[in-house]
């Protein structure tokens, strides 16, 4: 019976797709749109690539000379080096330390949302939250440098702060601008647990913070962690918020209270004082290329985690 | 065990009464779901409750361990005696209760994560910790649930999601008798199953009435038939509002029903 109807279905399919026109265009025009966009991340990526080994191919610095920890890059006054370790230190701590800070708050305000707050409050935070992650990120570097920055040189002198612009600045005021991404796919991981498992495990005698601790939590720790991930990805790439209060000083990161740099502070802040061609300007490409490296290994995490999660 | 049925009324009624329920009511928000029930539901027996779809059964068994709570808008009036305590008063604590009246539910819903886990789940929470009790509980349940041999080369590793329906919902019964139920509940538990898979399952509640006073809510009259001692027949009134029409020994309900109501449902000239 039921492989009569597939064959019969079988045989009417090809005639459906003539008959329908309007479907094999659409999956034409979606199919060269797609096209498009791997063709041109493909060949910024290429572009990246090639600019960013210039500095080796090019201008023949050692590949090794990269994880050297001073930068000199600046021939006019003595021998140049084009250590980028500070740089990418500066990025991993001061990503490091905003993702500590914003995590434990964000899945918090996740949780509230998800399995405490009456439906009227979710209402209302939901929208909140999506202007939050709208406000440009000019305006929390602004907001850092006029508050954040002066309050921290004021009252920290005790903590080590100098000038306020430091590592924990630039961190604090990252922290703030992610909260909003990790505490909404962190929310929609929570809320992807079928209720029922929360029935199942409330019916067995447990208190609604155990149901949250050991059900909750582990299944939804893939998304967990796929939150926090995105939030360090948006974080890294952020230049022009962190360089307002960071400092900017090309120094390997010792105290949180000290002025640091990251890769992308580095980048736009040296970008008008090189020219094309010019070495210096080949090792802002190389810091390009790290950073989209990094990025990727973000990505591949974020992969390998969420097919390793399983079915729900 | 199947002689229960057979026993006279007279004799039943000396089974001790481990839940009586006195003029209970049920309410959401506003409207009654369920009115004036009053049943004595007797120890290591099945109570079967039958009745139209919405006439309340779910609202009822989810009464007798305080799931309404749960519920924003539910409320309960009435009483609920469980071994001479009154479930309602204000000393209870629903996460007691919950550890001693055990709830299947309709969907078999394991927890994503390895069987041992699922089964281990409740005692941990109670503050079980050593391995070997946990173990120790762990294949106890498996082996009460029925489901043992089927799992236990591989129960440490395999996820529970793995399992198939009939043996996910075996699991879901391990996992409740893990933290030492008197009482199960269960709400259509084969409603989602095939019919070997729903066989077992009535073989198992038949054994697990030895040690446990079990209410069970179907739809399937031969189900009732098979499985349960009493039956409670629930029916809607003209208001809406659910009510018990009658109560006996299955034996009695399904051949010799006080009721004209409950007579038309069996012979399924109703609903
Ligand atoms: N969570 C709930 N909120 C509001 N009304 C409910 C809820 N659950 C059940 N009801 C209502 O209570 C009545 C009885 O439902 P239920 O107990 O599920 O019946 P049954 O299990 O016999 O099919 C129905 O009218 C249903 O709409
Ligand atoms: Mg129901």
């Amino acid at each position: 019976m039921e492989s009569d109807i597939a064959t019969e279905m079988a045989a009417v399919r090809p005639e459906r797709v003539v008959l329908a026109p309007g479907i094999d265009v659409a999956r034409r025009v979606t199919g060269a749109a797609a096209t498009v966009v791997v063709l041109l991340v493909g060949l910024l990526l290429a572009f990246i690539a090639w600019n960013g080994i210039a500095l080796f191919r090019h201008s023949g610095v050692p590949i090794l000379e990269v994880f050297a920890p001073v930068w000199q890059p600046d021939p006019t006054s003595g021998e140049t080096t084009y250590g980028l370790l500070p740089f990418i230190l500066g990025t991993l701590g001061v990503v490091s330390v905003a993702a500590a800070l914003a995590a434990p708050l964000s899945l918090g305000l996740a949780l509230f949302m998800a399995e405490v707050a009456p439906p009227w409050a979710r209402r209302v935070m939901q929208p909140a939250m999506e202007v939050f992650v709208g406000i440009p990120s000019v305006v929390y570097g602004w907001l850092g440098l006029t508050v954040l920055v002066p309050f921290l040189a004021a009252n920290g002198k005790w903590a080590g702060f100098t000038s306020g612009f430091s590592w924990f600045a630039g961190s604090l005021v990252l922290a703030l601008m992610i909260l909003p991404t990790v505490s909404s796919v962190a929310y929609d991981s929570f809320r992807a647990v079928p209720p029922d498992l929360r029935t199942a495990s409330l019916a067995l005698g447990t208190t609604r913070w155990q149901t949250i601790r050991h059900l909750l939590l582990p299944a939804s720790g893939a998304g967990i962690v796929t939150a926090i991930v995105l939030g360090m990805m948006r974080a890294a790439g952020e230049a022009l918020a962190v360089q307002m209060v960071i400092g900017n000083r090309p120094l390997i990161p010792r105290s949180l209270f000290q002025p640091v740099t990251t890769l992308t502070a580095q980048i736009t802040l040296d970008m008008g004082n090189t020219v094309a061609g010019e070495t210096w300007n080949e090792a802002l490409w190389t810091m390009g290329l790290v950073l989209v490296t990094m990025s990727f290994a973000a990505v591949v995490l974020v992969r390998l985690l969420t097919r390793r999660a399983g079915p729900r | 065990m199947s002689y229960a049925p057979t026993i006279p009324a007279s004799a039943e009624s000396l089974a001790p009464t481990k839940i009586r329920v006195r003029d209970l009511r049920i309410s959401y928000d506003t409207r009654v779901a369920v009115r004036d029930v009053n049943l004595d539901v007797p120890e290591h027996a099945v109570t079967a409750f039958i009745g139209p779809s919405g006439c309340g059964k779910s609202t009822i068994l989810r009464c007798f361990d305080r799931m309404n709570d749960l519920i924003p808008g539910a409320s309960v009036h009435g009483s609920i005696v469980l071994d001479g305590e009154e479930i309602n008063a204000p000393g209870v604590q629903p996460v007691e209760l919950r550890r001693k009246v055990g709830l299947v539910f309709q969907k078999p819903n394991p927890f994503p994560m390895s069987i041992y886990e699922n089964v281990a789940y409740g005692p941990r929470r109670h503050g079980v910790s050593s391995r070997a009790a946990l173990d120790e509980v762990v294949e106890t349940s498996l082996r009460r649930a029925a489901i043992w041999d089927e799992v236990k080369d591989e129960y440490r590793r395999k996820n529970a999601l793995s399992l198939s329906g009939g043996q996910q919902q075996r699991l879901c019964i391990a996992r409740m008798l893990a933290t030492g139920p008197e009482v199960i509940l269960m709400d259509e538990p084969c409603s989602a199953l095939d019919p070997i898979a729903t066989l077992r399952i009535e073989q198992l509640i038949t054994e697990l009435k030895t040690q446990y006073t079990i209410l069970i809510v179907t739809h399937n009259m031969q189900q009732a038939a098979r499985v349960s001692d009493r039956t409670a027949f629930f029916t809607l009134g003209d208001d809406r509002a659910g009510y018990l029409v009658e109560e006996g020994p299955t034996r009695m309900i399904f051949t010799d029903p006080a009721n004209r109501l409950t007579e038309d449902y069996v012979a399924g000239r109703f609903g």
